[in-house]
């Protein structure tokens, strides 16, 4: 059966971005067509997965802009016109709500559109609604949303992973044809390995921030949650380039164009002995395998001690961030006896138990009694684990981890915050090095008696995000 | 090991309230989180004084301290409006805010 034939059989909403593009230029639906497919399988399915927090009435005008675009420009026109998307809730989209999933934004609306709103636009790509994540990000399941927990398609009594678990979730239960999510520890590929998707976290500096409401932001980036790796990578030249508004963004000079095909890939055996159990791990190597690049065994010496070190930074950014939420300008605001008053209860009221937790932390760690023995300390772990990628980036073109160590938990199974934190023991290294990374579908492991899906993590140098299309292409292909 | 007192005030200190009924369970999970990022300690440091403070010049990224044009991002006014929609309470176009300074 050829490939056409096959995206024939799929309900509209089912099929990837690649796929309703050529559908949408063949006439064999209309924007409006797809559109109203996803909407009306996103209104069916969301009472019970959560995974939106609304959903949107698209503008007819965009719709009918998209169709003409295709109509006139057929082939030339973008891949993405027509193309419905879900975004994050913390992504910026003028006139729309924009909460973080925080009582503290639950009636903000955004004023601008976020610069990645501006390049789908422009795209013509449709926004259906803003999904369901951790409360400003700051989790790993979406359980710290402050409007219920985000449940997983493959098995509702589990989480989807986060803080982009709605975006994941929504892409998996086919309520969008793609999502946008950011990562900060993991936040993109965490869910999209806990509901079976591809989820890219692009280099620091590749996508702008501009418009996205901060966690930590030495580590935030943007980045696409898609069905496919080729869908992975359309999502991501839409969405990169330099951005005057956000000073961190890589500028046009300082792109690297020249791409390595990537032909070896190094693995750190010694980082899975205690982390993963004999299914993940056979898992892995029979989709290690099948990637058809030569296998070496690396070591990362700090990679241990970096996730202490990644929390440590995340928590002194965090409290730094969320210092400006004082309910003077927008956002909740109670009004008590003093000025001092006001801003503690409105914060108090505002953010719910992990953000206060991570706020407290944050205020610890960078108290000037202990800045030397956390935060600095932190710091020179993050440039000698940069370093120990960069040794390794020699010898080897990519480097392959399970995304997370295991498959989706139960909700509620992981109620203290410490053993969620160490869940993110493979991911945060890509935010720490600010390198790419791209969790891929390998397929399903047994875990709690019950197939679950999980991904493959591949990192790349910087600015090297091809090499992890290519070796997510030919594993897709493989499985 | 932090105390119910320490965490009063670290959450004082950030402008927050921690409720009695939450004190203890905040402090433990505090206390277990703490001991845990103090494995940062375990991460044996490199070589060199200059290691061991973070990245070397060399190593520093090469995009830093970037600076703009100090102009006009937007023309004057564009987002008042909307801007001031967000604002708990206003008057003629201007944030209200509590007294702070009294005159008796």
């Amino acid at each position: 059966m050829s490939n056409s034939s096959q995206a024939n059989k799929k309900k509209l909403n089912e099929m990837s971005i690649t796929e309703a593009a050529r559908a949408l230029r063949a006439r064999e639906c209309s924007v409006q067509e797809l559109a109203d497919a996803c909407i009306t399988e996103a209104r069916t399915k969301n009472p019970e997965l959560n995974a939106y927090l609304e959903i949107f009435d698209i503008d007819k005008s965009a719709i009918e802009n998209a169709q003409k675009c295709i109509d006139t420009e057929g082939d030339s026109a973008p891949l993405l016109a027509g193309i419905p998307l879900a975004m994050k809730d913390n992504i910026l989209i003028e006139g729309k709500t924009a909460s973080a999933a925080s009582k503290m934004l639950e009636n903000y609306r955004a004023v601008y559109d976020a610069t990645v709103v501006k390049k789908l636009r422009n795209a013509g790509a449709l926004f259906l609604g803003r999904t369901n994540m951790d409360e400003f990000a700051l989790g790993g399941s979406t359980e710290n949303s402050a409007f219920g927990v985000t449940k997983n398609p493959h098995d509702t009594s589990r989480v989807s992973g986060g803080t982009s678990g709605g975006s994941a979730a929504a892409v998996a239960a086919h309520m969008a044809v793609a999502a946008l999510g950011t990562d900060t520890g993991g936040s993109i590929r965490n869910p999209a390995s806990y509901c079976g998707v591809v989820g890219l976290k692009p280099t620091y500096g590749a996508v702008s921030r501009f418009g996205i409401i901060a966690a930590a932001s030495s580590f935030d980036q943007v980045g696409p949650i898609t069905k496919t790796v080729e869908d992975s990578r359309i999502l991501f030249n839409a969405i990169r380039g330099h951005d005057a508004k956000d000073s961190t963004s890589i500028p046009d000079v300082m792109q690297k164009t020249e791409q390595k095909e990537p032909k070896t890939v190094g693995v750190p055996t010694h980082l899975f002995a205690d982390a993963l159990d004999k299914e993940m791990l056979g898992c892995f190597q029979s989709a290690l395998d099948k990637c058809g690049l030569k296998i070496k065994e690396i070591e990362i010496p700090s990679a241990k001690p970096a996730l202490a070190a990644y929390y440590i930074i995340n928590f002194a950014e965090v409290s730094t961030n969320l210092a400006r939420f004082d309910g003077m300008r927008y956002g909740l605001a109670r009004r008590n006896e003093t000025l001092l008053d006001d801003y503690t209860d409105s914060r108090t009221d505002g953010f719910g138990d992990e953000v206060r937790r991570r706020i407290l932390l944050g205020t610890f760690v960078l108290s000037s009694g202990y800045i030397d023995a956390y935060y600095r300390k932190a710091n020179a772990a993050r440039a000698q684990l940069t370093r120990e990628f960069n040794d390794a980036f020699k010898e080897v073109d990519v480097i392959a981890t399970p995304t997370m160590p295991t498959p989706a938990f139960k909700i509620g199974e992981k109620s203290d915050p410490l053993s969620l934190y160490l869940e993110d023991t493979f991911t945060v290294l890509a935010n720490l090095t600010g390198m790419p990374a791209i969790s891929v579908p390998m397929g399903e492991v047994l875990f709690d008696e019950k197939k679950l899906p999980a991904g493959i993590h591949f990192t790349a140098p910087h600015q090297a995000e091809d090499a992890l299309f290519t070796v997510g292409i030919a594993g897709e292909k493989a499985r | 090991m932090a105390t119910t007192e320490e965490i009063r005030k670290l959450a004082a200190l950030a402008r927050i309230k921690v409720e009695d009924s939450e004190l203890e369970k905040f402090t433990k999970d505090f206390d277990a989180i703490i001991a845990y990022v103090e494995t940062v300690s375990t991460f044996e440091m490199p070589q060199g004084e200059a290691l061991r403070r973070g990245p070397t010049e060399g190593e520093k990224p090469a995009l830093r301290n970037v600076m703009r044009e100090d102009s006009e991002p937007h023309a004057t006014g564009a987002y008042t409006e909307k801007l001031i929609e967000q604002f708990p309470a206003s008057e003629n176009n201007a944030l209200l805010v509590k007294q702070i300074i009294s005159y008796e």
